[in-house]
């Protein structure tokens, strides 16, 4: 199988957001690959090993995605791709998802094309079924498990988790997945793959490589801000035993008109 | 063409998540301002009798099928119905409830009319006929102002955001029958069947949560069963107790049990409970968070709570900065007490 695994360079979770005139700031924390992608890679190398097939790990970016990408290749994918053109400058989830097809397109003969379920700094979780709305491909997001898969037969059996619990649908392949924590823990890089990964050459394709022109967003963001600090009037209560705290809570509650 | 906005209608086996009616007054508020019309799209089982119901918050015309195609969801044949709608009617805006669903149908209706999405709204401005949203990202730690640039105009308005919506059974409207764009052999995918995850979580729309954290695992007065040795073993098993203790809690106040991430990964909880930037942003009318000391992707998770409880030992833990009520002391005591005390008011 060829399986294409598609990644994002983010400021870490820990980052202390700010905004000054306009522009994002995330102090000094660093640039790491978004954590639900890292579970997108685990699931494109586990079905891999266990179907058979090459893993190729895309980024859309500047130079410093990458470092997502020497993740990707450091847990084990056998390639990196950078896609990055200075006509893409904040792109929307619309024009990403046209991008990351192309690439996909470049690529060629993929049985699967796999997301984490949302990057965590803009937070759409749109880009994975814009991509399959693209390419026409069945869209199956939030996977929790594959429980078969026949390569050969072009099928596969997914677990959805959705509101209700879990959805299990059957798909012909090729198809694209957006994968969601349930599906296991990211391994670790191992040793022998950050070092494979430190010497790895990462091919640069532009628009013009994808055969493209700048492809249009469909969103402005005419401000980005802070949200207002939270009025914490903060009230401790205390009692002398915990009945009498119980207590104290549940009138505050009941004034608060919340329970 | 008299303008209008389409409102997809999210449900499940039949019934209406409550989402989808807070979506249809909001698209109702809206559309009263400027002369425009509501129409609710209700695919699936029960259709006829929730496009009344939509119309009773507000719709003007429910469009519905219960096209064996639809009976469970899967995107490609209703984006396609969508689309095909959205084509011939030229609504001004769709709107979505931002549930799996409708995210999802969402993403797939813009890429067929080249639109834009702006997703998860928390707040809708009118500048003339553009939509400007405010929609939270990096899990809410900044707010960011949005607007499509091209028509319809798309959204997905998140649960609890816009306030309760109002039945009215006296309002009437027109119930369309429409047929499927797609045939079933032209769909690609199959639900086979559904499985449910152990306990109730369905934090998304909790009015009230209960969370737990590391602190809920180290009950020191709590003997682990003789025969575990292994000290991995023995944490688990207090975390269950613990946990079994937050999660009486959450149920004597009619709520949903969440928890932190720190919970999550060491193994106490199942992942659909985590609260958080990598887990469920949420915002409900109570949260209470009990031994959980408050890293930031927790905070950016529950910040907008509208009363928010924290019970910890360690009276200088982060929670405290956003809790409107802070308990220190042992959990262990507290929150049996608090259990007890509100289950004897609920009685009376």
């Amino acid at each position: 199988m060829k399986i294409a695994v598609f990644v994002k360079q983010v400021p870490d979770s820990a980052a202390k957001m700010t905004v000054e005139g306009g522009v994002v700031h995330w102090g000094d924390a660093p640039l790491v690959i978004n954590p639900w992608d890292e579970y997108a890679v685990e699931a494109a190398l586990w079905l891999a090993e266990k179907y058979g097939g090459e893993v190729t790990a895309l980024s859309l970016g500047d130079e410093g995605a990458k470092e997502a990408l020497k993740h990707a290749l450091a847990m084990g994918c056998a390639q990196a791709i950078l896609i990055s053109d200075p006509a893409l400058s904040a792109p929307d989830a619309s024009a990403t998802a046209r991008v990351l097809v192309a690439a996909a397109k470049k690529l060629g003969q993929l049985d699967l094309a796999i997301f984490g379920k949302q990057a965590i700094d803009t937070d759409t979780g749109l880009t994975t079924p814009m991509a399959a709305r693209l390419l026409g491909w069945p869209s199956l997001t939030l996977v929790a498990a594959v429980t078969q898969l026949d390569a050969g037969a072009k099928s596969i059996r997914v677990e959805r988790g959705i509101e209700e619990g879990r959805q299990i649908v059957e798909s012909k392949l090729p198809a694209v997945l957006s994968i969601v924590k349930d599906f296991g823990e990211p391994r670790y890089p191992s040793f022998m793959g950050i070092r494979k990964a430190s010497k790895a050459e990462i091919p640069i394709w532009s628009l013009a490589d994808l055969g493209i022109s700048t492809p249009e967003s469909k969103v402005s963001w005419p401000q980005i801000s802070s949200p207002p600090p939270r009025a914490a009037t903060s009230e401790l209560i205390t009692g002398a035993s915990s009945e009498e705290i119980a207590n104290k809570l549940a009138d505050k509650l009941i004034t608060e008109g919340v329970l | 063409m008299a303008s209008s906005i389409l409102v997809y209608i999210d449900q499940f086996k039949g019934k209406a998540l409550p989402a989808s009616w807070e979506v249809v007054s909001v698209a109702h508020k809206l559309a009263e301002t400027s002369g425009a019309t509501v129409k609710a799209l209700v695919l699936g089982t029960n259709s006829e009798t929730l496009g009344q119901t939509a119309i009773h918050y507000g719709a003007d015309e429910a469009l519905v099928s219960d096209d064996p195609s639809f009976a469970d969801y899967r995107p490609e044949p209703i984006a396609t119905l969508l689309s095909k709608l959205a084509k011939d009617q030229q609504p001004e805006a769709i709107f979505f409830s931002t549930s799996t669903r409708g995210r999802e149908l969402a993403a797939m209706v813009a890429i067929d009319l080249e639109s834009g999405v702006l997703p998860d709204v928390i707040e809708i401005n009118k500048e003339g006929a553009r939509l400007v949203a405010t929609r939270p990202i990096y899990a809410g730690k900044l707010l960011a102002k949005a607007a499509c640039t091209s028509k319809p105009q798309i959204l997905t308005l998140r649960v609890r955001a816009f306030g309760k919506p109002v039945e009215d059974a006296s309002r009437s409207g027109k119930v369309t029958k429409v047929a499927p764009a797609l045939a079933e052999n032209e769909i690609a995918t199959k639900v086979v069947d559904y499985a449910t995850i152990e306990g109730r979580v369905s934090l998304g729309d909790a009015a009230i949560i209960v969370s737990g954290g590391r602190g809920v695992s180290n009950n020191p007065n709590l003997a682990p069963p003789a025969e575990f040795t292994d000290e991995k073993q023995k944490e688990i098993w207090r975390a269950q107790q613990g946990f079994k203790m937050v999660g009486e809690l959450a149920e004597a106040l009619g709520g949903a049990l969440g928890a932190s991430r720190a919970a999550v990964d060491a193994g106490y909880v199942p992942y659909a409970h985590q609260v958080g930037q990598t887990g469920k942003v949420v915002s409900p009318d109570l949260y209470i968070a009990v031994g959980i000391s408050g890293a930031i992707q927790h905070l950016a998770g529950m910040r907008t709570s509208k009363v928010i409880v924290a019970i910890n030992k360690d009276p200088e833990a982060p929670i405290f900065k956003v809790a409107r009520y802070g308990v220190v002391g042992d959990l262990f005591e507290i929150v049996p007490a608090l259990t007890k005390v509100l289950k004897e008011r609920r009685a009376n």
